[in-house]
């Protein structure tokens, strides 16, 4: 039955024009090491040498699902410290598995060089051609060439510094204790979110020499805080005055990197471990600043290099029925008023505003002549290749949505004022609205709007030692209620008094969380 | 040339720590799952694992966000019928659409954090709940008889195991191997006889020599044993460890009044340990439960830790019922026969002298082992010193008081000790 099939397909290839049925790479659907290698070249051809795509060198990694679990809980680092979390996470995951719940994703990517992309064993050939074609070439040239991950990413040694922090944790473990190091671990977890770099500070060494130059920073980090401290003791009042200078010099928004120089108990491998946890967020940053457009980039490839596959005839109608019945499923968008909405998926808008762009680039409409004069008629793999160059999610929304595609999508702002009886629509897919909708999608996707401004405002160094954070407060919206507990962790770090003190979009100010919780006195006071 | 690298058979377990450093971090909770699970299982039911429940605010890890209230304003897809400027109804609470981003940051609902153990980790978690060392689990585990069993072939052996089919054909091709030149030989010389044979006139002297080395030839092969001693296999047999057939467990326990629930807890996880014991050691193990107050009765497990009664206490009663169902299923040729007996030592006076010679002649001589607690903090009563007296006869039977479930360990250190003699 197969057999004539088979013989079908290849006949009505056959009418087509551009097609050699006779390069059709299997009709199997279940994969071998050889079908792999052999998809592989035809992919890694495609993606260089017709959509120039610059790329990493690809290293697949065929796991089982078991596996994939594993590196799902290790949220995506192939190599993790050990923590409790991690365990946590590996539950909820085997657990929605077992129930069925979920599939696993089809693929991990790892942003290192060479950049290693994991194939399941349990997909069929299809998907992981799919695959192949999505991570590996279509995430590694995004990692390879996006300025956010070339500033703040080192693809060079983001392995072999994972393998180092991994052994320090360790080794800490084994010095001072599993409990001691995991109380540490929890503080800096709850803080990861402010511990990255929004300017880079300088160009200073790489990830490679971490590990040469960690016991070096061990005495030098050390002998800082001591320099610090010692100002307490100073017998020249003079002197002392003219050295008052605050701490921090000027706010600091990247509260670990402040606690990792300047708390004062701390000891020097503490101070290792939050710059561990700091660095590993600071890799991350880039990831979680070009959701869309890495998702859509990905997708973008996988769609045309799947198609450009099936044109050249390496592939049969069957394997593109379920390539696309996947490919479907990724990129949907339910409606908000759907059960199954949970905002927007990344996936889906950057996709569509990939294809949108192309389309620009080559059937533009008076519209996007209009809107788009810059890039309408021009060659689209070069202005798509600039796009992902030069972007984040927050840009690039800005600068590519279409009017078309805010028609396609139906989207509109709603505006939210506590203050208010109802719910303001601001903005709809009119010609009134296509900028404002473009806008305030692009500031949903600002991460300084979806994470509160809080900043390491001040220490109290000649007294009694408390920190002050400022937490800069936009159109009223309060902290939640988990600040109560990250704000002890905080403590736990700093050792002293810890305070946040909310500054109102009016300039006043007032302290809003404090640990040590105040003592009676106090709270009348307040 | 990009690489590609089969990782399936490294380590499936990388989480493995992870998920222990979760289970140390919540010990406490997942303690507390274990124990309310005990009570809610069987006590037979040693073999699966079990779920655990941890309350989801202690799993939290918080980070800080903005919290709901403040001006938010957000993009929505799939417009149908609002316009700018129009102004709609808060949606409920549960109810996502045009809610706002907030639900995806406040991670994991409000629900239990829960996760299945392994049969493993449970009963790990119940023996450290019991206090017991490392060396009794393994006790636990170990068995205790050994057979013999089939495991290929060898050279050596005694005769009655002789493997004839694996012998002769060793011989037979020791003898092909042997004869083969001088059959080769043979055949070749056949062939020139036969030359010889057809030539006319015949070389008389040549079909004469040849007729000589041929018969020579034959004799040789002839000579080749029948059977050498290197020929000969023997099928082979090595010992195995190999459970004890079967064992019957009696549980007495006292329901009358005087037993609260928590003495019965703590009987009931004395009566789990003995049956984990048993049914380890043995390939199967029955259950007999008996409970008793002035009668006693046999019932299921259900109706024997949960169901009341009150009224006074008569455990020769339960006794005699016990040596009934021995003497009419139990046979001890087939079974070895276990019992536990929970009491809180409450008994009939007249009783305990009648429960002392029941135990002494017709109970004790066919039991492997009979285990008494008393699970109480006040003097010993008759029932005790009736019972010290068994104890001094019989080895296999052994006493004591619990407190709490922390002194059960105790009673099996005296079983454990007895084993290993």
């Amino acid at each position: 039955m197969s057999r004539t099939k088979e013989k079908t397909s290849a006949k009505s290839s056959e009418a087509r024009p551009h097609k050699e049925s006779t390069r059709l790479i299997s009709t199997e659907s279940d994969w071998t090491f050889d079908l792999i290698e052999e998809y592989n070249q035809q992919i890694e051809r495609i993606a260089k040498d017709i959509f120039h795509l610059d790329c990493y060198p690809v290293q697949l990694e065929l796991i089982s699902s078991e596996q994939m679990m594993d590196a799902y809980a290790s949220v995506g680092m192939p190599i993790g410290y050990n923590h409790w979390s991690f365990g946590k996470q590996f539950v909820i995951t085997e657990k929605n598995y077992k129930r069925g719940q979920m599939n696993l994703a089809y693929e991990i990517v790892i942003n290192s060089n060479p950049c290693i992309a994991y194939l399941m064993e349990e997909n069929t050939l299809t998907m992981q051609a799919l695959v192949i074609a999505h991570a590996a070439y279509g995430h590694n040239s995004f990692f390879k060439g996006n300025y956010l991950f070339k500033i703040w990413t080192d693809a060079e040694a983001i392995i072999d510094y994972l393998i180092f922090a991994k052994n320090y944790v360790a080794e800490c473990e084994e010095k001072y204790g599993v409990e001691e190091v995991e109380d540490i671990l929890d503080s800096c977890h709850a803080l990861m979110n402010f511990g990255v770099d929004r300017y880079k500070r300088r160009a200073g060494e790489t990830l490679e020499d971490e590990p040469l130059i960690q016991s070096d920073r061990e005495l030098m980090l050390q002998h800082h805080v001591n320099e610090l401290w010692r100002q307490l003791n100073i017998f020249e009042p003079e002197k002392r005055e003219k050295e008052n200078k605050r701490i921090p010099p000027e706010p600091q928004e990247n509260i670990l990197y402040f606690l990792e120089k300047n708390a004062p108990l701390l000891k020097p491998w503490q101070r290792e471990i939050i710059r561990i946890v700091r660095k590993i967020a600071q890799y991350f940053y880039p990831q979680r600043q070009t959701q869309v457009m890495n998702e859509g980039w990905a997708c973008f490839w996988h769609y045309t290099i799947m198609n450009q596959m099936y044109d050249e005839g390496l592939i049969n109608d069957a394997a593109m029925m379920e390539f696309l019945h996947t490919h479907t499923n990724v990129i949907s968008q339910p409606d908000f008023d759907s059960p199954y909405y949970s905002g927007i998926n990344p996936y889906a808008l950057g996709f569509k505003m990939m294809m949108d762009i192309r389309r620009i680039c080559e059937e533009p409409t008076d519209e996007d002549l209009q809107w788009f004069p810059d890039i309408a008629n021009t060659d689209w793999q070069k202005t798509l290749d600039f796009a992902m160059r030069n972007f984040k999610d927050e840009s690039f929304i800005g600068q590519y949505l279409s009017p078309r595609l805010i028609r396609e999508f139906r989207l509109f702002a709603v505006l939210d004022d506590d203050s208010e009886e109802t719910l303001g629509i601001s903005a709809i897919h009119d010609d009134g609205g296509y900028k404002r909708v473009r806008e305030k999608l692009s500031a949903q996707y600002n991460l300084s709007n979806r994470e509160p401004n809080i900043q390491v405002y001040n220490v109290d160094h000649r007294g009694d030692r408390t920190l002050t954070l400022r937490y800069y407060q936009d159109k009223n919206r309060p902290l939640s209620e988990t600040t109560e507990e990250v704000i002890k962790h905080l403590h736990r770090l700093w050792c002293f008094n810890v305070e946040i003190e909310t500054v109102e979009s009016d300039g006043t100010k007032r302290i809003t969380h404090r640990c040590p919780k105040p003592g009676k006195e106090d709270a009348d006071r307040d | 040339m990009a690489m590609i690298i089969d990782r399936r058979l490294d380590g499936r377990n990388k989480s493995a720590v992870n998920r222990q450093r979760l289970m140390r971090r919540y010990k406490q909770q997942i303690k507390k799952s274990v124990s309310d699970a005990i009570s809610k299982r069987s006590i037979t039911d040693t073999e699966s694992g079990e779920k655990i429940n941890i309350p989801a605010k202690d799993v939290k890890e918080p980070i800080i966000h903005h919290g709901s209230g403040g001006i938010q304003e957000n993009v929505h897809p799939g417009n149908k019928e609002f316009s700018e400027g129009d102004q709609v109804k808060r949606p409920e609470k549960s109810n996502q659409g045009g809610g706002g981003s907030q639900a995806s940051n406040s991670g994991e609902g409000d629900d239990d954090f829960g996760f299945e153990i392994s049969k493993d980790e449970y009963l790990d978690l119940l023996f450290e709940e019991l206090a017991l060392p490392n060396l009794v689990k393994t006790k636990v585990a170990a068995q205790a008889t050994q057979t013999l069993v089939r495991s290929g072939f060898s050279n050596t052996g005694v005769a009655s195991n002789l493997n004839l089919v694996r012998t002769m054909r060793r011989a037979k091709g020791r003898k092909i191997a042997i004869a083969s030149p001088y059959s080769k030989r043979c055949r070749e010389l056949e062939e020139v006889l036969k030359q010889e044979l057809d030539k006319k006139p015949h070389n008389e002297e040549k079909i004469k020599g040849l007729r000589e080395e041929l018969s020579l030839l034959r004799s040789r092969i002839e000579a080749i044993p029948f059977i050498d001693t290197y020929d000969l296999k023997f099928n082979q047999f090595i010992p195995q460890p190999k459970p004890i057939t079967q064992a019957v467990m009696f549980c007495i326990m006292d329901v009358s009044g005087s037993m609260s629930q928590a003495t019965k807890d703590i009987a009931k996880r004395f009566f789990i340990l003995l049956y984990l014991f048993l049914s380890r050691s043995y390939e199967k193990t029955d259950v007999v439960f008996i409970r008793h107050h002035t009668s006693a009765k046999e019932v299921d497990e259900e109706e024997f830790f949960y169901s009341r009664e009150t009224g006074g206490t008569i455990v020769s009663s339960a006794l005699k019922l016990m040596r009934d169902i021995i003497r009419e299923r139990y046979p001890t040729e087939d079974w070895n026969i276990y019992a536990a007996q929970a009491s809180d030592g409450d008994n009939w006076e007249d009783d305990s002298a009648t429960c002392r010679d029941l135990m002494i002649d017709s109970i004790m001589p066919y039991l492997q082992y009979y285990a008494y607690v008393e699970i109480h903090n006040q003097e010993h009563q008759g029932l005790w010193r009736e019972y010290e007296k068994v104890g001094e006869m019989f080895e296999a039977f052994s006493m004591k008081q619990i407190r709490d479930t922390g002194d059960i360990y105790p009673v099996f250190h005296e079983l454990f000790k007895r084993q290993e003699a």
